[in-house]
């Protein structure tokens, strides 16, 4: 004969037992993305200690708020969304400065052009010629808009659909600023380029 | 993918055929003008030589343990 008094406290225990499950398979479904949003967090903060406290935040924003996720969605992409507000808050800390756009744009094939001026065939040899130093600092100089949606595409693998998700804007908005952004970043190699040149 | 100018159209492609962000009809439009033109192919092999550098010198393997501690602090901290 079941005992009415004990139900409620074996529902419970059961309750606990299945959210200690789904807490577990969350926390590793999560850090099986932690090497894709180090990239991202690595670019964003600029070193390797600022990349990795950023991510350590953003993982336990992440844990925190695990009950919110929706099992089955993106769960690169919303911790990304995570990671992204986290590098803003630290942003915003940091400097009250407006965050202005560059006017002067160098074309999309400058850098090509340039290159090509020095030899016949301005392709992989040629290319392999920049500095891996003049790589990231141009990067990393590139204005914090276009800087985001270029990591996330080329550094961090994410999908057009997933940075508009990630950034709260329209897929055409991402095209336009990665294609934008990686304009500066070429016109930026070239300027190194032709200083190293000099 | 515009008909007026192969070679324009092919260029305001370029980018979201390098994301594989076109649709099948569009990626092969592309590629057909690619096998044609050597200038727009030159400048898509360039493309892909930079964006292979620029991913190589911008992706850096995580800190040895990376995973371990984002565990374990989110652990200690009761999250």
């Amino acid at each position: 004969v079941a005992e009415p008094t004990n139900a409620p406290t074996e529902s419970a225990a059961r309750r606990t037992a299945l959210d200690a499950r789904d807490r577990a398979r969350f926390e590793e479904e999560a850090l099986s993305h932690a090497e894709q949003l180090y990239r991202v967090a690595r670019r964003l903060g600029g070193s390797e200690p600022e990349g990795e406290e950023l991510l350590q935040e953003a993982y336990l924003r992440a844990f925190r708020a695990w009950r919110s996720f929706t099992p089955g969605t993106n769960l690169a992409a919303w911790l990304a969304t995570i990671l992204r507000n986290v590098h803003l808050d630290s942003v915003r800390r940091r400097s009250r400065r407006p965050v202005t756009e560059p006017i002067d744009e160098k074309g999309d094939y400058y850098l090509y052009n340039r290159l090509a001026e020095e030899v016949p065939e301005p392709q992989e040899d040629v290319v392999e010629r920049l500095s891996g130093e003049a790589i990231v600092e141009s990067l990393a100089a590139l204005p914090p808009v276009f800087r985001e949606v270029v990591v996330l595409v080329d550094i961090g693998d994410f999908s057009y659909a997933d940075a508009a998700e990630i950034l709260g804007v329209p897929i055409g908005t991402v095209m336009s600023r990665l294609y934008r952004g990686r304009r500066l970043l070429k016109g930026s190699l070239a300027e190194r380029h032709e200083e190293g040149a000099a | 993918v515009s008909a007026v100018d192969p070679c324009t159209a092919a260029e305001e492609c370029l980018q979201p055929y390098l994301d594989r962000a076109l649709s099948e009809e569009e990626r092969a439009t592309v590629e057909r003008h690619l096998e044609g033109c050597a200038y727009c192919r030159k400048r898509y092999e360039f493309e892909v030589a930079l964006r292979r550098v620029v991913r190589r010198c911008s992706c850096e393997t995580p800190p040895p343990g990376l995973v371990e501690r984002l565990r374990s602090r989110c652990r200690a901290h009761g999250a």
